[in-house]
C-alpha cells in the first residue's frame, strides 16, 4: 500500500538532488543533494520492501552505512580543499582541465 | 685405398679455415703470441700445399674427362632450385688450388719477416688465412653459388687486408673504394646467375654446361647478355677497363698482401671464371671478343700509366692490371691453356716482384725509422743504387723483370708469346684480332720499358736516399729472402710448364687443361711455322727493344729526391695523374650520386618525406586528435556530472525501451 506515491515522493526528491547537484556551485551544497538523491533511493527500497521482502530494508542500512562513510571523507576533502584554495566554489576547481 | 676418389678434399680449404679460427681467437686472447701465429698461419698454408698436392696427384692418376664432384650437403633446396654444397676438383681447380696454396705458402713465409713488428700480427694472419680459405672454395666450387660464396669472400678479404691499418684515412677509403667498385661488378656476376638459373633451370656447373648448346643456341641475345653480365663481374674482380680503378689504391696494404691477394691470386678469379665458363662464352662471339678486346685495351692502357708512376708498389699495380689484360685477351681468344699458363707464370714472376718490393721498402723504411726521416719509403725517387746494399733482392727482381719482360727462356715469354700468338691466329678469321694483337704487342714495349725503368731508379745509379740513412739501408732477413729465392726458381723454370711445339716441347700444361678446354674451345686458326717464328720474332725483338730503350732514354743519375722533384709538365703530367680516370669518375659519377644523395634523398627525401611528412606527420595528427577529445575535460564538476546524467538516462532509456 502508499507504493504509488512514496515512489512519487522518492522520484521527486531524486530529481531535486540531480538539478541540485547540477546547478549548485557550492560544494557543500552539492554534497547534500548527492544526500538527497541516496536518501530517494532508500526510500525506494523501503517502498519496495513491503511487497517484495525484507531485502530492500537490509539495503537501506547498507546504503546509510556507505553514505555515513562518504560523508566522512567527502567532508574532509572538501575541508582539505577549502584550506588550499580558500575557496568551495567548484567553477574555480578545475586544475583537470584537458 | 679403399676410399672413393677424393674424400679427402674438403681438407685443402679446411685448413686455412682452421688457421683463422685459431689466429683470430689468438688476436682477440692473446695477441702477442707471435710464435704460435706464425706456426698455424704459415703451418695450415704448407699442410694445404700438401693436401692439395695429393688430391692433385690422385686427379693425375684418373686423369678423368668430367670434373670430380664432392657434395657434402644440401645447401639451399628451395623449390625449383636445388644446390648442394659440393667441391669439384677438375685439371683447371687443380691449377689454380696449387698456384693458391704454393704461391700463398710462400707469401706467407715472407709475411712472417715482414710484419714481425706489427700490432695486429695475429690479426694479419688471420684474414690472410680466410682469405686463402675463401679463394680455395672460389676455385673448388661446383656450382656458381658456391663459386659466389668464394667470390664474396676474398672480396671482404681484400677489403679487411687493404685497410690493414685502417688508422690513416687514406687507407680505409683505399679499403672502401675496392669494396664499393667490386660490389658493381658481383652484380653483374648475380644478374649472369639468375639469368642462367632462368633458362637452364640449374646452377651446377656439371648440369648448365652440357645444356649451354642446345638451351642457348650459338650468338643468342640471352648468352650474349650472360657472358657480359659474367665479364662485367670480372672487370671488378680482376681489375679490368672500366673497373680497375682500385687496385691501383689497394696497394696501401701491406705489401706481401699486395704480392698474395692483388697479383698472384685474387685478380685472376676473374681469369679463372671466364675459363670456367668456357662452354657459356665460347656460344657468343661478341661476348668472347668483348672480352679480348678489353684485355687488350686494359693491356695497353695500364701500360701506359705504369710509364710514369713513381711509388714502387703503383708501378706492379698498374703492371699487374696490364698483365691480366692479356690474360683476358688469351681466354677471349679462346685459348684457354694459354690464359691459365700466364696466370701461373705471372704469379710466380708478379709474386716475387711484389715480395722483392716489399724487401726495398722494408729496407727503406728501416733505414727512415732509424734516423727518424719523414719521406716516402715507397718513392723511386728516394731510392737508386740499392744494388749495392740487397745484392739478393735486386739480382731476383732482374729475372722477374726479364720474365715480364717477356725475355726467352724465362717464364713470362712463353706465356705470353702464346696469347700474343692465339690472338694473331684469331686474326685471319675476324680481323679485329690484328688490331688486339697490335694493342698486345704495343703493351709488352711498354712493359718491357717501365720495369726496366722500375729496375734502373731502385736498384741502380747514384743513391739518393740521404747521407745519413744509407748507412742503415740492408738486405732482409733471410726469412724474407728464401721466399724470394724460390720464386725466382719458379720463374726461370715456370715456362716449362707448356712449351709449345714449336721449340720442341709437349705443350704440357695445355694437354692436362684439354678436358676443361676441350668443351669449350672456341675454334682457333692455327698458324704456319714461319708465322709463329715471325712473331716470336718480333715479341723478343719488342722486348729487347724496351729493355735497351730504357736504358739509352733514361738518366737515372739526374734524378732528384722525391721532396725536391720538379713538377710534371705535358704527356708525362698527363700519365702520372693516370690520365685523370679518377677524376674523371669523381666528376661524372661519386658526385652526381653525392649530390642526389645529399640534396636529393637526404634533404627532400628523407628531411621532408619521412622526417616531415611521415613522422612528424603522424605526430601532428594524433595530437590534433587528441585536442579535439581533450576540448571535454573542462576540468568543471558540473559539465562531468551533466553528462554523467545524459549518459545515465540514455543507458537507462535503451534499456527500459
Amino acid at each position: 500500500m502508499l507504493l504509488g506515491p512514496a515512489l512519487a515522493v522518492s522520484g521527486v526528491l531524486f530529481a531535486v538532488g540531480v538539478l541540485g547537484v547540477l546547478l549548485r556551485r557550492n560544494a557543500i551544497v552539492i554534497f547534500m543533494c548527492v544526500e538527497l538523491m541516496l536518501n530517494a533511493a532508500n526510500l525506494a527500497f523501503v517502498a519496495f520492501a513491503q511487497q517484495l521482502g525484507v531485502a530492500g530494508q537490509i539495503f537501506v542500512f547498507f546504503v546509510m552505512a556507505v553514505a555515513a562513510a562518504e560523508a566522512a571523507v567527502g567532508l574532509a576533502i572538501i575541508l582539505a580543499v577549502y584550506r588550499h584554495r580558500r575557496t568551495v566554489d567548484l567553477q574555480n576547481i578545475n586544475l583537470l582541465k584537458g | 685405398m679403399a676410399l672413393p676418389p677424393l674424400t679427402l678434399l674438403w681438407v685443402v680449404p679446411a685448413l686455412p679455415l682452421a688457421g683463422f679460427v685459431v689466429n683470430g681467437a689468438l688476436a682477440l686472447v692473446a695477441p702477442g703470441a707471435k710464435r704460435a701465429v706464425s706456426l698455424v698461419g704459415v703451418g695450415v698454408l704448407v699442410l694445404a700445399f700438401a693436401a692439395a698436392a695429393l688430391a692433385v696427384l690422385e686427379l693425375a692418376q684418373l686423369h678423368p674427362s668430367a670434373p670430380l664432384v664432392v657434395g657434402y650437403w644440401d645447401w639451399l633446396p628451395v623449390g625449383d632450385l636445388q644446390v648442394a654444397f659440393a667441391l669439384q676438383l677438375d685439371q683447371l681447380s687443380a691449377v689454380m688450388i696449387l698456384v693458391v696454396t704454393g704461391v700463398g705458402a710462400l707469401i706467407h713465409v715472407f709475411s712472417a719477416g715482414y710484419m714481425h713488428d706489427d700490432p695486429g700480427y695475429a690479426r694479419y694472419f688471420a684474414y690472410l688465412n680466410l682469405f686463402v680459405f675463401f679463394m680455395l672454395t672460389l676455385v673448388l666450387g661446383a656450382s656458381f653459388p658456391v663459386m659466389f660464396v668464394g667470390w664474396e669472400g676474398v672480396g671482404l678479404c681484400s677489403y679487411l687486408l687493404i685497410g690493414f691499418w685502417f688508422t690513416e684515412q687514406i687507407n680505409a677509403d683505399a679499403g672502401k673504394k675496392a669494396f664499393i667498385v667490386n660490389r658493381i661488378g658481383d652484380f653483374g656476376f648475380l644478374v649472369a646467375m639468375l639469368l642462367i638459373f632462368w633458362y637452364t633451370g640449374s646452377l651446377d656447373f656439371g648440369t648448365v654446361f652440357p645444356k649451354a648448346a642446345t638451351t642457348f643456341g650459338a650468338g643468342g641475345p640471352v648468352i650474349t647478355a650472360i657472358t657480359l653480365f659474367l665479364f662485367l663481374g670480372c672487370t671488378g674482380k680482376s681489375a679490368q677497363i672500366p673497373l680497375y680503378i682500385w687496385l691501383p689504391d689497394a696497394m696501401q696494404g701491406p705489401t706481401p698482401v699486395s704480392a698474395l691477394i692483388h697479383a698472384a691470386t685474387m685478380v685472376t678469379a676473374g681469369v679463372y671464371l671466364v675459363v670456367r665458363c668456357g662452354a657459356l662464352f665460347a656460344l657468343s662471339p661478341v661476348g668472347s671478343a668483348t672480352v679480348a678486346g678489353v684485355g687488350a685495351l686494359t693491356a695497353l692502357f695500364a701500360a701506359t700509366i705504369a710509364l710514369k708512376q713513381w711509388d714502387i708498389k703503383r708501378v706492379l699495380a698498374y703492371s699487374t692490371v696490364s698483365q691480366l689484360g692479356y690474360m683476358f685477351l688469351g681466354v677471349g681468344t679462346g685459348a684457354y691453356a694459354a690464359g691459365i699458363f700466364h696466370l701461373t707464370t705471372h704469379a710466380f714472376f708478379k709474386a716475387l716482384l711484389f715480395l722483392g718490393s716489399g724487401s726495398v721498402i722494408h729496407a727503406m723504411h728501416r733505414a727512415y725509422h732509424a734516423t727518424h726521416a719523414h719521406e716516402d719509403a715507397q718513392d723511386m725517387r728516394n731510392m737508386g743504387g740499392l744494388a749495392r746494399y740487397m745484392p739478393w733482392t735486386a739480382t731476383l727482381m732482374w729475372i722477374a723483370t726479364l720474365a715480364i719482360a717477356g725475355i726467352p727462356p724465362l717464364a713470362g715469354f712463353f706465356s705470353k708469346d702464346e696469347i700474343l700468338g692465339a690472338a694473331f691466329a684469331q686474326g685471319a678469321g675476324r680481323p679485329v684480332w690484328y688490331v688486339f694483337w697490335g694493342m698486345g704487342l704495343a703493351a709488352a714495349l711498354l712493359t718491357a720499358f717501365y720495369m726496366t725503368r722500375l729496375m734502373l731508379y731502385t736498384f741502380h745509379g747514384r743513391n739518393r736516399t740521404g747521407d745519413r740513412e744509407r748507412e742503415q739501408l740492408h738486405e732482409a732477413p733471410p726469412l724474407m729472402t728464401a721466399p724470394l729465392v724460390v720464386l725466382g726458381i719458379l720463374t726461370v723454370l715456370g715456362g716449362a710448364l707448356n712449351i709449345p711445339p714449336l721449340f720442341g716441347g709437349g705443350a704440357r700444361l695445355a694437354h692436362w687443361l684439354a678436358p676443361v678446354t676441350a668443351a669449350a674451345l672456341a675454334p682457333t686458326a692455327e698458324a704456319s711455322p714461319a708465322t709463329e717464328w715471325a712473331l716470336v720474332a718480333a715479341a723478343v725483338l719488342v722486348a729487347a727493344l724496351g729493355i735497351v730503350g730504357a736504358f739509352r732514354l733514361l738518366k737515372p743519375e739526374t734524378l732528384a729526391p722525391a721532396r725536391l722533384a720538379p713538377p710534371e709538365r705535358g704527356l708525362g703530367r698527363l700519365l702520372w695523374k693516370k690520365w685523370y680516370v679518377d677524376e674523371l669518375y669523381d666528376a661524372i659519377l661519386v658526385r652526381p650520386v653525392l649530390w642526389l644523395s645529399r640534396e636529393v634523398l637526404w634533404k627532400v627525401v628523407d628531411m621532408r618525406l619521412v622526417d616531415g611528412l611521415l613522422v612528424n606527420g603522424t605526430a601532428a595528427a594524433s595530437r590534433a586528435l587528441g585536442w579535439v577529445g581533450s576540448r571535454l575535460q573542462t576540468g568543471e564538476v558540473g559539465v562531468y556530472v551533466v553528462l554523467f546524467v545524459v549518459g545515465v538516462l540514455a543507458v537507462v532509456g535503451a534499456v527500459v525501451r
